[in-house]
């Protein structure tokens, strides 16, 4: 039987360790989860922008009610755990229920601290702590005009900030002559107060509240100098206090929190705590990252794995309020020993204060450009020595010289600078994605906004925004399938295919348990590849999983009209062919005729139901200009007329376009020859790029001119045409037979290494062994266009099912 | 309510979809796996591409444009994307495998 660990607070804190829990060993405890608020665990944290109105109380949450059920969570809700028996090892519920437990863990979070005032508990005071709180604010916000905010900190400005987006007066009472004492120095919160005030905000410092009047509502309070303030509403936002009342019942040692020691175990054995509730060597945490540092000590020991224990955390603040920067962490005010580095620009707005101590970075208050915050954080974590560059610390990132980091200059991008120009997604929303929606990892950005869902260009920048917003530690790595149907990689599903000899995609998918029974766009066309490249006899094409352009042998355009490209071999032509060429663009009035970049003739803007008949009228093989395949061999003139030739360029260029043309690839595959290295046909930035020497060729890979220029890389020199073919052919089948679908042979040797192919194309026994592979897999093409005209099943699914002019009532 | 006929059931391969044109008006018919018809209109709310051309999974279809992602149920657009595609009855004679198009009075044009 599975051991029962029980968790007393349905929070941030607590839920995170069980999440971090079921990663390490998902199927060791039956785990039940307690909490006294209705709601599944939210993040708390949010709720200042839910207030603040940008974001909605459903965006916050975190694990979704069938979280709980996925992980075979028992769940209870609305209720609250009244006692621990640590002798019997079980707990009382308020509903009368007892609950054994082998394992137990007290996340029970903090309340906020109410001041002791008389008329304290009248209607209208609040603190701000929960969804209720939010909503109490949200209500009251639609009747009345006039709120207080108790407490300059942190939450206070952050709820100040949200009381104004709901259009109420707010006015912050703040016991201290300047706010946010405990993260920033007199010079920073002067410059926050300005700007709070500019956007609104009126403050009253250095007041202690004495009591809080009102006949049965709050309508204001008064002071110990004597001053009055009216109120309609009072938020209390004055800190926070461990909830500590059951613990402290059951015999758990107190201090200011539950005491813990490294391995956040109580005095009690198998009683664990951890989260807002927990004292750790005399600290009790309010921020959310050292909470989870701390489950992670309490999953791993759960788990049964090494640990070295939990040793306090040194905590950042970032001020979550639209238009204000804010960041602090560490020690901000100069203490004996220290010095600092400062940077004020009252015209910028910008305050930068670095504090340093036995040349290591103990602290840092930003104002205003919060960019060097990720780098001067981790300097204060790690304790790296400055020793002699303290300046650049603070002036070297931004004052020019050193290189700046992804997330630094991601940093300076403004909100709505566009990341993907693909799908037009900003900077803006994909820190919105991560902020409202959980996202922490490329992958759910590009499900949540698009982002990097088309051409992956910015993928490497969607990184760099998630590193800024989350810090790199912050950011998930996870194991990327070939789609969101799968988390299997490439491999995995090549080597199963190959395993367990499946011949179609539904058995595919249905053997390594898709996510959805029959694909999506991504992995329909990519197994319909690879099931194509292993089983070339027995695999039928699946038309019905190809992209429309490969399915109907044309290019789609943005109008759904097509374009048609004949085959031109090697960029050649004749006279007799260019006549026929004019002759249908003439027949079928093609809107436009157009030279291609890869040396032929595209007919574009055809109407679906004339591609057979055009294609009939041209009787020229299909340029394939659509596919992924082998699109063009681009050539020079070569010695055949050029002064500078070395070698017959076009001849080489032909014979190569006829051996490999309608072979499938992982993607589009271009080649080129150049008759002499002055390199006219542009050879090295194709897929395979051929330059004539005097007395031979170089054979260059993996160039591209396309979506990311790379200059291709030298694979070898060749004496003979015969080499040239057989190198060509070797090396495509090798590209086919380790391509990633849609991976074109640029990014594909980024990846493997060209010492990779240079081992696997270098003895000539393995070339033969590819070539007499890919010459299998030519044997079985056919020129697609021929096929359809001659196929009255194929060509009927260019015509509309039925076509009505004009309508007629029956 | 307009009912036209626009063929049989057999003409539409699993997966796949045809044209059928009315007037102005274009609308696709997909069939499912296992043989279940759909008709939505013909015209990704994205930029108009034709989700005719779409590759079709379970209910859904891919438009060949952009990838959106469209339920072949309701015409809605799934997350991230948002929109609907206006969605058509058909009504197909299990005997003999017609299958009508059914046109709500005022969407066709009649010349």
């Amino acid at each position: 039987m599975k051991k029962k660990l029980v968790l007393v607070g349905n929070g941030m804190a607590g839920v995170n360790c069980i999440e971090q829990l079921l990663k390490l060993a998902p199927n060791l405890y039956d785990i039940t989860i307690i909490g006294s608020e209705p709601h599944p665990n939210y993040n708390r944290i949010l709720l200042s922008s839910v207030l603040a109105g940008d974001a909605d109380m459903k965006d916050i949450v975190i694990n979704e009610w069938s979280w709980y059920e996925e992980n075979r969570i028992t769940l209870h809700t609305g209720r609250t755990v009244t006692s621990i028996d640590s002798d019997r090892k079980q707990i009382g519920i308020d509903n009368g229920l007892k609950l054994p437990y082998d394992e137990l863990i007290i996340a029970t979070g903090s309340s906020a601290f109410i001041l002791p005032v008389p008329g304290a508990d009248k209607p209208g005071v609040i603190a701000f702590r929960d969804i209720k709180d939010c909503e109490t604010m949200m209500e009251t916000a639609k009747i009345y005009r006039k709120a207080v905010v108790i407490g300059g900190g942190l939450l206070g400005l952050e709820a100040a900030r949200g009381l104004l987006n709901l259009n109420m007066e707010v006015t912050v009472v703040h016991k201290h002559p300047y706010i946010m004492e405990r993260q920033l120095d007199q010079t920073a919160s002067t410059m926050l107060r300005s700007e709070l005030e500019q956007q609104g905000m009126k403050f009253l410092l250095s007041k202690n509240t004495e009591r809080i009047y009102g006949k049965k509502r709050v309508a204001g309070l008064r002071f110990t100098d004597g001053t009055e303030e009216e109120a309609d509403l009072i938020v209390m936002a004055v800190g926070i206090r461990p909830n500590v009342a059951l613990a402290r019942q059951a015999g758990i040692t107190i201090n200011q929190g539950i005491v813990v020691n490294d391995f956040l175990e109580t005095n009690l054995p198998n009683v664990y705590a951890v989260g807002e509730c927990v004292e750790h060597r005399g600290v009790a945490y309010g921020l959310v990252a050292p909470l989870y540092e701390q489950g992670a000590v309490i999953a791993k020991r759960l788990a049964g794995l090494e640990t070295d224990g939990y040793h306090g955390s040194v905590v950042s603040t970032k001020l979550k309020v639209s238009g204000v920067d804010v960041f602090s962490a560490g020690v901000y005010n100069d203490r004996p020993g220290s010095r600092s580095v400062r940077v004020q620009d009252d015209f910028g707005g910008v305050y930068k204060k670095v504090v340093i101590s036995d040349g290591k970075v103990i602290g840092a208050v930003l104002f205003g450009d919060i960019s060097d915050s990720s780098s001067l954080f981790k300097m204060i974590r790690t304790g790296e020595d400055v020793t002699g560059r303290e300046k650049e610390v603070l002036l070297g990132a931004s004052g020019g010289g050193a290189q700046k980091s992804g997330a630094a200059l991601v940093a300076g991008m403004p909100d709505d600078e566009i990341v993907c120009g693909c799908n037009g997604v900003s900077k803006g929303a994909i820190v919105n994605a991560v902020n409202e929606k959980g996202c922490s990892s490329v992958n759910e950005i590009k499900a949540c906004t698009k982002a990097g869902g088309s051409c992956g260009g910015c993928k490497p920048l969607v990184g760099d925004v998630l590193t800024y917003v989350l810090g790199a530690d912050g950011v998930k790595t996870v194991k990327e399938g070939i789609c969101g149907c799968t988390t299997l990689g490439r491999d995995e599903v090549v080597e199963a295919i190959k395993n367990m000899h499946l011949t179609a995609s539904k058995e595919v998918m249905n053997v390594l348990g898709w996510s959805n029974t029959e694909g999506c766009s991504k992995c329909r066309p990519a197994l319909n590849y690879y099931l194509g490249l292993l089983w070339p006899d027995e695999h039928e094409d699946e038309r019905e999983s190809r992209f429309v352009n490969e399915r109907n042998h044309a290019n789609i355009q943005k109008d759904g009209t097509y374009s048609v490209v004949p085959r031109m071999y090697g960029g050649v032509t004749t006279p007799a062919d260019l006549q026929k060429i004019a002759n249908v663009a003439l027949k079928y009035e093609v809107p436009l005729v157009k030279m291609t970049g890869g040396q032929r003739i595209d007919l574009l803007g055809v109407k679906k139901e004339d591609l057979p008949k055009m294609w009939a009228d041209l009787d020229m093989p299909s340029g394939y200009a659509y596919g992924k395949t082998l699109r063009t061999v681009k050539t020079c003139v070569g010695e055949t007329f050029c002064r500078f030739g070395t070698q017959d360029a076009m001849g080489m260029g032909i014979k190569m376009e006829k051996k490999f043309e309608r072979l499938a690839t992982p993607a589009k595959f271009k080649m080129a020859v150049s008759g002499c290295p002055r390199n006219c046909a542009e050879a090295t930035i194709k897929d395979f790029g051929v330059v004539a020497i005097d007395g031979g060729w170089e054979l260059h890979i993996s160039g591209n001119g396309g979506t990311k220029l790379r200059g291709s890389d030298l694979l070898t020199k060749v004496k003979t045409e015969d080499e040239v073919m057989e190198w060509c052919g070797a090396f495509i089948q090798y590209y086919r037979e380790t391509g990633k679908y849609n991976e074109r042979t640029s990014e594909w040797l980024e990846r493997i290494g060209l010492d990779t192919v240079k081992d696997a194309l270098k003895n000539q026994e393995d070339r033969l062994a590819l070539v007499s592979r890919v010459e299998h897999s030519l044997s079985l093409t056919k020129d697609p266009w021929k096929e359809i005209i001659e196929q009255d099943e194929l060509k009927k699914t260019f015509s509309p099912m039925s076509e009505e002019i004009s309508m007629s009532a029956r | 309510m307009n009912r036209i006929h626009i063929g049989k059931e057999t003409d539409i391969a699993e997966k796949r979809a045809r044209v059928v044109r009315v007037g102005e008006l274009e609308i696709a018919v997909f069939k499912l796996t296992g043989g279940e018809l759909k008709a939505i209109e013909n015209r990704c709310p994205h930029k108009g591409g034709k989700l005719s051309e779409g590759i079709v999974c379970d209910h859904h279809v891919f438009c060949p444009l952009h990838d959106w992602k469209i339920s072949l149920q309701n015409g809605l657009v799934q997350a991230p994307d948002e929109g609907c595609v206006t969605t058509y009855q058909l009504e197909i004679d299990g005997q003999s495998g017609d299958v009508w198009l059914h046109l709500p009075q005022g969407q066709t044009i009649a010349s």
